[in-house]
């Protein structure tokens, strides 16, 4: 598929139709990070209005790839992604919101090293899929939509999926010996 | 001479060099390092080695006197016995709990995993802002119910105020 034929490529914040604000950014052990989320109304005006929001969040946090609605303390199956600006980036879909994103299959794993804005003190090695596919809704049409992920794009997906599900990376970490402290957060 | 194995931990004040000195005098020694690990813990230096020689228990001890001179380390020397690890009869998995700080969480939880017969093989605990983490690999014996272990460690976190999640330890064979 063509970027030009593919709804999440051509995606962009300002099909919201209203302007994002910055909120904060809530780090554990808040409890909502923990507590698994419920699916939405793509086309609620609080779910647009989310969705800019966590967009807006997203562009002013320094190397913030993604963004989840617990991470901004609403607990709702919405999450925000953009790796086009990071170096780890090979193909990607530029920005785009996901409501009520599943993945659909999965493959190729790989080890990186994950950092989480939540998590601000530490990070974790954590195998992850770098063959992705997903599917869910855009904000605000309500579009179903599927997205093939690959590699760091497919990564952040799973992360933000994770959040939806109540999970950290910490969730996920190979071993004991597998977290590490963060001396300065970017 | 026979050779025998020797426990030794150093503890204390962090600095550059302690590793460095403390290997130069047990290879001083002709002891042998079998396994050692080494952290931090808040701040603290903190390392164990197993080592294996013809040194004596006193012979090493007075070799390491000289890094707790400045009152900063202490120094401990304990002859163990040979004991060959067995092979695991059991599944590895791994064990994260993470939550708000509060005393008694690692007790609560790996006390399930010790009712069940599970061995920890691996622990580290981190203190992380007001996020207390705690990551376990553990060894399940054969017969046991991991659905229940699940249910079991989510329900004594829960009641913890804190989150819980156990998996098995993938392993690539190549």
């Amino acid at each position: 598929m063509s970027l030009l034929d593919d709804p999440v490529a051509r995606w962009t914040e300002l099909d919201l139709g209203v302007a994002g604000r910055v909120l904060d950014v809530v780090r554990a052990p808040d409890p909502v990070l923990s507590t698994p989320t419920s699916a939405v109304d793509p086309t609620s005006p609080e779910v647009v209005q989310l969705a800019a929001d966590l967009v807006a969040t997203m562009r002013v946090s320094p190397g913030c790839v993604g963004l989840a609605a617990p991470q901004v303390g609403v607990s709702s199956m919405v999450f925000c992604v953009d790796v086009s600006q990071h170096p780890k980036v090979r193909d990607h879909h530029g920005t785009f919101v996901l409501v009520n994103a599943e993945v659909v299959s999965s493959s190729r794993n790989e080890k990186g090293r994950e950092g989480c804005m939540s998590v601000p003190d530490l990070t974790g090695d954590v195998k992850r899929a770098s063959r992705l596919v997903v599917t869910g809704h855009l904000p605000g049409t309500g579009e179903r939509v599927e997205v093939e992920a690959n590699a760091f794009e497919a990564r952040a997906l799973q992360h933000e999926i994770d959040h939806c599900a109540g999970l950290l990376f910490l969730d996920r970490v190979a071993g004991a010996h597998a977290v590490y402290a963060r001396q300065t957060y970017l | 001479m026979s050779q025998t194995l020797h426990a030794i931990t150093v503890l204390g004040h962090d600095r550059p060099g302690i590793i460095a000195e403390t290997t130069e005098r047990l290879a001083g020694l002709g002891l042998n390092l079998e396994d050692s690990t080494m952290t931090l813990l808040r701040g603290h230096f903190a390392m164990m080695l197993v080592g294996s020689g013809t040194a004596s228990d006193t012979e090493i001890a007075a070799a390491l006197e000289p890094l707790t001179t400045d009152g900063t380390l202490s120094v401990t020397v304990r002859e163990v016995p040979v004991e060959d690890a067995p092979a695991a009869a059991g599944t590895p998995w791994v064990l994260t709990v993470h939550g708000g700080d509060r005393a008694g969480i690692v007790s609560a939880v790996v006390a399930e995993v010790a009712r069940v017969g599970g061995n920890i093989t691996d622990l580290t605990t981190r203190l992380a802002g007001d996020l207390y983490l705690l990551i376990a690999e553990i060894d399940l014996p054969l017969d046991v119910d991991q659905a229940g272990l699940d249910v079991a460690i989510r329900e004594v976190a829960g009641g913890l105020g804190v989150g819980a999640s156990l998996r098995p330890v993938e392993t690539d064979e190549l």
